[in-house]
């Protein structure tokens, strides 16, 4: 009997350890709901527009403020254009700037947070450097890239694709610092520990090692910014949008729909709590599928 | 016995309430909130309008304006014209007599020295006036005896009331600004918080950037004025909390400036408390039309200059069309509701100036498609017209502001219809009105095809206005970008007429010119599209009476007459 099950053991062919990431993913409930609303949102945006064809842009003057109906099932805005297809236009705008936003600010603040935290030689540098960004005024400096790049980037790109890379580079380049320091901090730690010790004995080269041993144990504070950032990226956006910096403003973006209903909030609540609902929940699914995330890629609680 | 006297009392009061209507100081207190707080009450130092409306309070002008934008005498005994000598006849002088027994609040007389002394601390070269404008081309002002005073202009001055009248040039009281003059200007704390004027109230407490409190003139020249014997002129907050203040919670009588979404005034009103009150003057939101090419591939230093004409707006035709396709009344509905009108007027007012071009208030979405087809735009492909190989597509740009977007979207889908593409653009208020030569982004450099905002004229004459128009007004680099005339427009028969405007003195000839100039820049050449007439709008509660909004000068310009309603 004991014979029978260690032979079925050893004949079942070894397994990707991803299937143990997502195993274990799968016992945080929390988790699955968030990836569940998340792929739900994903499919609204992204599928969404091919079933409710209206155009998001169309200004129907007689249909002003309207109601939930059948033929707008989230009503109208104060142009009569419809809201159903403009919450979906408007979170593929602000998910795809949250998503590239997060990655481009991950990637630097991981960068520089690594290269800071292992080699002391550069240490003093980058971490000068990011303390010179934590102190400058992000406002102004964002004013200055758009009056500097907005017409170059529009002329070769197109109006909504320039500002598009202007927008995620403009907030990619000026979030990643949090997340270096906090990733130096956990490298820092990491380069005393016994098992990077004997891995430097045996005489591992620092790319394997930062690519082995450091990066996937500093993914857990790695992932919490990046579900943080996707959420404060999608919120600057909207600033942007609000103070005239973002997108054209025949654009809807969720937080230009939220900025513009704030006006008639207490006449047409649901204006504002539509999008506001959708950031949130944006945000918090994200924030879910992180946790889980960092969980189940973290070996010590993998299996437990 | 002692009841039967008390009910006596009580009836004789009762009887003599309406005699003690007319009264100064009757009838208690009256609130009045600036959601933008007052910052000092000498508008020589400020030119916020909620400063200089805040001192009107306290410190008149020589005359002032109504509401129909007519000179009404305040201090003086008349308004001086040419008629009654009081303006010489080749119009470079100006002679004021000032009524005979008028007192300052603290009891001293009101003389021409104190006129006088004003022109010249606000014409201090050292003191930085606000308010310099209202003093500009004076030779000298001079005191003839006690009560006259005569200013003599550098040359002919057809307008001549621009000195001394109007909230915005108030007299001060020479004794108490003495020591003010040129730098001291902005160091006098105690003067500049609470002048001594000669206007229906005087200044009890100041607190900078919040509250004013203020009781009853007790020298005021009118003995049964003003009504209330205390006002407080609170500041703070914003349009909406304002109005909210006086329309649903009654706490205060009346908001001024109060530009808020028509739907939420609709629904305020519905509080029953207070009403919006409203008027005209000359502020017109309008489409401005690039007559110069503000393509990027040009280089620095000739884009949007007047060496490149616009390749597609140089025609009539397509400006025509362009306003042909707007609706301004429906505009006016979303927009503004109560507070704005439709027009076709850059000159909107005052009445005699206001030409009777109303051809552009009637939609005409065929006749727009009809003037583009014979103007050589074909539709193509797409739906958008294309000539030679050109499609006509517009980049349209103004000031971030909810309503202005609102407009842009609305009149995008409308030029969509015609076969017009837009590219919208909006930018920060701070950056587009900044005049900044090395942004890209004002309203003078103009890199937009069309751009929309508001602008008025001070006072009631438009010649200052309509003589923005000429030739060498062009915002170009060699002006550093500076100068009104943002369109570019250009032609020799309107400069003429600036100048025969600047000649003409007889106010109907005034303003048959001003009528004509108004008319070629807008229906004859469609450089300047006007969509909306925006009006004043603030709130006043139902208990206040006699209030006359008046957009020609201070909005408080006749509190003495207001009261309580019982």
């Amino acid at each position: 009997m004991t014979d029978a099950i260690s032979i079925a053991a050893k004949r079942s062919a070894p397994r990707n350890q991803w299937w143990d990431v997502w195993d274990q993913f799968k016992t945080h409930k929390g988790a699955l709901v968030g990836l569940a609303v998340f792929f739900s949102i994903l499919a609204l945006i992204i599928i969404g527009p091919w079933i409710w064809t209206q155009d998001p842009g169309f200004v129907n003057l007689r249909a002003r403020n309207q109601g939930f109906s059948a033929a707008h099932p989230l009503g109208t805005d104060q142009l009569g254009r419809d809201m159903l297809a403009r919450i979906m236009a408007g979170g593929k705008v602000s998910i795809s700037v949250g998503l590239t936003a997060m990655l481009l600010s991950i990637t630097l603040g991981t960068l520089i947070g690594v290269l800071a935290g292992y080699f002391k030689r550069l240490e003093n540098l980058l971490m000068r450097g990011t303390d010179l960004f934590l102190a400058l005024p992000l406002l102004p400096l964002l004013l200055l890239m758009v009056t500097l790049f907005r017409d170059p980037l529009s002329r070769s790109f197109g109006p909504e694709t320039g500002i598009f890379i202007l927008i995620v580079t403009a907030i990619g380049a000026t979030s990643w610092m949090q997340s270096a320091r906090i990733v130096r901090g956990s490298v820092l730690a990491l380069k005393e520990a016994e098992f990077v010790l004997a891995a430097r004995s045996i005489g591992t080269p620092p790319r394997r090692m930062i690519t082995r041993h450091i990066l996937p144990n500093v993914m857990s504070p790695i992932m919490v910014s990046a579900t943080l950032g996707i959420a404060s990226a999608i919120i600057t956006e909207s600033a942007l949008s609000f103070l005239g910096l973002g997108f054209p403003p025949d654009f809807p973006t969720w937080g230009r729909l939220l900025f513009d209903a704030v006006d008639a909030m207490q006449l047409y609540p649901a204006r504002v709590i539509l999008p506001g609902v959708m950031i949130s929940l944006t945000v918090l699914s994200v924030n879910y599928i992180g946790d889980g995330l960092r969980d189940a890629l973290d070996p010590r609680i993998r299996g437990r | 016995m002692k009841l039967k006297t008390a009910l006596l009392g009580a009836v004789a009061t009762l009887a003599f309430a309406p005699a003690a209507f007319a009264e100064r100081g009757t009838d208690g207190e009256v609130k009045i909130i600036y959601w933008q707080a007052v910052s000092t009450l000498n508008p020589y130092l400020s030119s916020g309008t909620k400063d200089v409306e805040a001192a009107s309070l306290v410190i008149e002008p020589l005359a002032g304006f109504n509401e129909k934008g007519e000179v009404i005498a305040r201090l003086v005994t008349e308004v001086p014209t040419v008629e009654n000598g009081g303006v010489s006849a080749d119009l470079t002088s100006i002679t004021w007599r000032i009524k005979p027994g008028l007192l300052w609040s603290d009891g001293t007389p009101v003389t021409a020295n104190d006129a006088v002394f004003t022109a010249n601390y606000c014409m201090d070269p050292a003191g930085g006036c606000a308010q310099l404008a209202r003093y500009e081309g004076i030779k000298t002002v001079e005191a003839l005896d006690d009560l006259t005073v005569k200013i003599t202009y550098n040359e002919p001055r057809p307008n001549p009331y621009t000195a001394f009248v109007g909230a915005t040039s108030p007299l001060l009281q020479a004794a108490q600004f003495a020591n003010c003059m040129g730098a001291a200007a902005s160091s006098c704390t105690d003067q500049n918080f609470a002048p001594i004027g000669t206007g229906p109230f005087r200044v009890t407490e100041f607190r900078t950037n919040d509250v004013v409190q203020m009781e009853a003139n007790p020298n005021y020249r009118d003995p049964a004025k003003p009504a209330f014997a205390t006002v407080t002129v609170k500041g703070g907050g914003e349009a909406a909390a304002a109005a909210r203040a006086v329309m649903e919670t009654g706490e205060y009588d009346y908001a001024w400036n109060t530009q808020i979404s028509p739907e939420v005034q609709g629904q305020m009103e519905a509080g029953g408390k207070g009403e919006f009150i409203y008027a005209f003057g000359t502020l017109v939101e309008r489409i401005e039309m690039n007559m110069t090419d503000p393509s990027p591939s040009l280089p620095e230093g000739e884009r949007a200059t007047v060496a490149h004409p616009h390749p597609i707006l140089s025609d009539i035709r397509v400006r025509r069309a362009l306003s042909m396709a707007i609706d301004r009344d429906l505009l006016v509905e979303i927009g503004y509701g109560a507070a704005g009108r439709a027009t076709c007027n850059l000159v909107p007012a005052p009445e005699m100036f206001a030409s009777d071009n109303t051809d552009c208030l009637v939609q005409d979405v065929e006749g727009a498609k009809a003037l583009l087809e014979e103007a050589g735009w074909k539709v193509g492909a797409d739906g958008v017209r294309e000539k030679d190989g050109m499609r006509l597509k517009l980049l349209y740009q103004t000031s971030v502001n909810a309503v202005r977007q609102d407009f842009q979207s609305i009149i995008k889908q409308w030029w969509n219809d015609i076969g017009v593409e837009v590219e919208l653009k909006a930018i920060d208020g701070s950056v587009y009105f900044g005049g900044d030569a090395g942004s890209p982004d004002t309203f003078q450099k103009f890199y937009a095809d069309v751009e929309m905002y508001a602008n008025n004229f001070d006072g009631t004459d438009p010649e200052p206005y309509l003589a923005q128009y000429t030739c060498d007004k062009a915002p170009s680099p060699a002006t550093q970008w500076q100068g009104e005339n943002v369109n570019r427009y250009c032609d020799p028969a309107y400069d003429a007429l600036v100048v025969e405007l600047g000649r003409t003195g007889e106010i109907s000839k005034r303003a048959e010119l001003a009528r004509r100039m108004n008319d070629m820049l807008t229906k004859d050449t469609m450089t300047i599209v006007p969509l909306v007439d925006r009006g004043r709008l603030s709130a006043r509660s139902l208990s206040l009476g006699g209030v006359v909004l008046n957009t020609w000068d201070s909005e408080l310009w006749n509190v003495s007459d207001w009261y309580r309603v019982k």
